[in-house]
């Protein structure tokens, strides 16, 4: 019996547990599955090996797997899916439900299970996968038996998918996956659930008052988010921020989502924001936040925010409703259908900000800008990472899918290259997650198999799930690798430098492996350049090999911070400029 | 301020856990939370009460409502309701003190269900501030073992929290 065959929604077939996993997955149209296999999951891998259909990808560690799938949702907007055993395999990808969960990213994570009569008895392997994972999940289900199990696969996509996109796990002990077990297979197509009606449309009264408030502001700043990308607003974001010609920020998790090279984008705001974007908060008479939650990262000190503006926010998530911040004009609606009611309606209006006001803002704002907050030492003979980003950019025309782990080189690159087109930026912005680059690069080249994809990582953060580069191997993925190796936990280093009066406790990464050994014994190619002059011939040579997987290893200057920096409990006009621009401030 | 709300919930097994992890994990306070099966076998409601700014207990009830397994909520503080709780009182009753209790539990309108040569149990039911203050009536020294259900209310009027 082909399951393949099997039409979604039709009843008829009699399919084992195991069999209705594999079914289900082809019946949501999932392509791709990263897993490991284990004792709770070998009924549905023999299902998998039986009847094929699911493309399913061998990871080397279950947080690889759950990465994978992330970065997977984030490239392509569907839905990313695992499939692990219970116990220590479930608990390895806790990490990344963990991170999807913080970023809002759509997986369904299918866990094994202890058989339900030893559930509760410390069977071997068994841990309470459902209640680890409760508070880093959008949703999570235990299936105890079998009839329940194609109406609750339907309902984690369903979930995972809509509304606040999140991750969800269902727990299968191995007896509801029984081979010998058949019941007939019914897929649902519609479902509803009477607990979860997420909101789509924006209220009518909130978005006209958005839209006065727009017409009445001297100094407005769009701050915009992940939720425009995870949304599908680029778009009608794009449209509306030009039609308006206001500026525009964005998070970390927004990057790509409106152009990163238009005029009209001031670069990202928070932490390492540029001068002119948080100066522009700081002023601003009117903020419009869109899929945007105000992260701490983000504000800095909550009571200096945005001392003189209103606040427009715009999100599908309630709960990011003045959680943080108080806000004025709370829009709850999926982002794309807010903006795409708000263009016509502001366009069809008579008046319009007052252009002179609106003019001496931008005059304003470039002058921030005009401090060049960015600038760092071109001449040193050391590689600086900024220029390593710069010329990573220059080398690959913008045109990346970038991953990234987490640290420096993180904000490097969302600082150096930008992205003009969203779900190119992948990287853990919410959870923060070491490891994270390159298996999310995975799943990218997998989703994208032509395409151009880079992580951008640290020595110490590749380490962290370095395993992968064998998958990488086993699936022939071209993935480029290019570290910022400054031999130390860099942005650990630089607070270390600025709070801890230098006192560089642990930060510093001994014993290092060579990596271009370390890549050749992985099938791959390695590559080491440590001169300026010849990182650029260094990127070429990399991605001329497009069929290859390159570990580039590049040596960059130790000492290199990024700023501008906000210190943890500051005002956003309380910026930290690089040493050489302190002198030029403006504020 | 106190606010005591209703939650319906989904009667899935992990519902309630659901409910205390969000309280645990974002830091709310939790005076009480009572919880048990409705007319309809499906649905569980729970009574919760909690202290906090007008914005945190805003943000509790956006929290509630995110779960998954909610399906319908109510800030019972918001208008005209009835709350009540049970409470179970075990005293110590020597020959000396029986009179003194029994006229206590008169005044309180509560019932004395169990009794022993040396004690009683008393039940008491009412809002929450009736049964603190039968606590505090009882004489010093004889209180034993204090039982109380955690408030549960329901709003005034024929509007009721359904489906």
């Amino acid at each position: 019996m082909a399951l393949t065959e099997t039409k979604s929604g039709e009843a008829g077939n009699e399919l084992s547990g195991a069999e209705i996993v594999v079914q289900a997955l082809l019946d949501e149209g999932v392509e791709l599955v990263f897993g490991y296999p284990g004792g709770s999951v070998l009924h549905i891998y023999d299902a998998l090996f039986k009847h094929g259909g699911v493309r399913h990808i061998l990871v080397r560690h279950e947080q690889g797997a759950a990465h994978a799938a992330d970065g997977y949702a984030r490239a392509t907007g569907k839905c990313g899916v695992c499939l692990v055993t219970s116990g220590p395999g479930a608990t390895n990808a806790v990490t990344g439900i963990a991170t999807a969960y913080m970023d809002s990213i759509p997986l369904v994570v299918l866990t094994g299970q202890v058989p339900t009569p030893v559930i509760g008895s410390d069977a071997f392997q068994e841990v309470d996968t459902v209640g680890i994972t409760r508070p880093c999940v959008k949703h999570n289900f235990l299936v105890k038996d079998v009839r329940d199990l194609a109406l609750t696969i339907r309902k984690a996509f369903h979930i995972a998918t809509t509304g606040r996109p999140g991750p969800v796990v269902i727990d299968i002990p191995k007896d509801v996956t029984d081979p010998n077990i058949k019941i007939p297979y019914h897929y649902p197509r519609e479902i509803r659930l009477r607990s979860y009606n997420p909101i789509e449309k924006g209220h009518p009264g909130q978005i006209k008052k958005a839209i006065d408030l727009m017409l009445q502001a001297t100094r407005p700043v769009f701050y915009i988010g992940g939720g425009v990308v995870l949304g599908e607003g680029s778009a009608q974001l794009t449209a509306l921020v030009r039609a308006s010609g206001f500026p525009i920020t964005s998070t970390l998790m927004g990057l790509g989502a409106f152009p990163s090279t238009d005029g009209q984008f001031i670069g990202m705001l928070g932490m390492h924001g540029t001068y002119e974007a948080n100066m522009a908060m700081h002023e601003a008479d009117l903020l419009i936040a869109v899929g945007a939650r105000f992260d701490d990262r983000v504000t800095g000190k909550i009571a200096d925010f945005c001392p003189h503006a209103k606040i427009i926010h715009i999100d599908v998530d309630p709960s990011s409703i003045s959680k943080n911040v108080r806000v004025d004009v709370p829009i709850v609606g999926q982002v794309a259908s807010v903006l795409t009611e708000m263009l016509p309606l502001y366009q069809a209006q008579k008046s319009r900000p007052d252009s002179a006001q609106v003019a001496d803002w931008w005059a304003k704002i470039n002058d921030w800008r005009a401090l060049n907050c960015l600038e760092y030492d071109r001449a040193s003979a050391l590689i600086k990472p900024q220029f390593a980003i710069e010329t990573l950019y220059q080398v690959t025309n913008g045109e990346l899918y970038l991953t990234s782990d987490v640290g420096q080189h993180q904000m490097f690159a969302a600082q150096f290259y930008p992205f003009n087109k969203p779900r190119r930026w992948i990287n853990s912005g919410g959870l923060g997650t070491m490891g994270f680059g390159l298996p999310a690069a995975m799943g990218v080249q997998l989703a994208f198999p032509d395409a151009a994809v880079a992580c951008v990582s640290g020595e110490a953060s590749i380490l962290m799930c370095i395993q992968e580069m064998a998958t990488c191997k086993q699936y022939n993925l071209p993935i480029k690798v290019i570290l910022l190796n400054n031999g130390y936990m860099g942005m650990v280093r630089q607070w270390q430098e600025l709070f801890y009066e230098s006192r560089y406790s642990h930060s510093y990464v001994d014993a290092l492996p060579d990596f271009v050994k370390l890549a050749e014994s992985f099938g791959h190619v390695g590559m080491r350049v440590d001169q300026p002059a010849d990182l650029e011939g260094a990127l070429r040579e990399a991605f001329a090999l497009k069929d290859r997987f390159v570990f580039l290893d590049v040596v960059v200057d130790p000492t290199a911070n990024v700023y501008p920096m906000i210190a943890a409990g500051k005002g956003h006009h309380e910026m930290h400029l690089a040493p050489g621009l302190t002198e030029r401030e403006l504020a | 301020m106190r606010h005591i709300i209703a939650v319906l919930l989904e009667n899935e097994a992990g519902a309630l856990s659901r409910v205390a992890g969000l309280f645990s994990a974002r830091g709310y306070n939790i005076e009480s939370l009572t919880v048990a099966p409705t007319d309809d076998p499906t649905l569980s409601r729970m009574t919760l009460v909690t202290t906090g700014s007008e914005e945190i207990v805003e943000q509790i009830k956006k929290q509630l409502n995110k779960l998954i397994d909610t399906v319908k909520l109510l800030d019972l503080s918001d208008g005209p309701h009835i709350e009540r709780e049970m409470m179970m009182v075990k005293v110590r009753a020597e020959r000396p003190d029986r009179e003194e209790l029994k006229r206590l539990t008169e005044i309180f309108r509560a019932k004395i269900i169990d009794v022993t040569e040396t004690s009683y149990v008393i039940e008491l039911t009412g809002a929450s501030k009736k049964l603190d203050a039968f606590i505090d009536a009882v004489p010093e020294g004889l209180l034993i073992e204090v039982v109380r259900s955690g408030p549960t209310g329901i709003t005034r009027g024929e509007q009721g929290l359904t489906l």
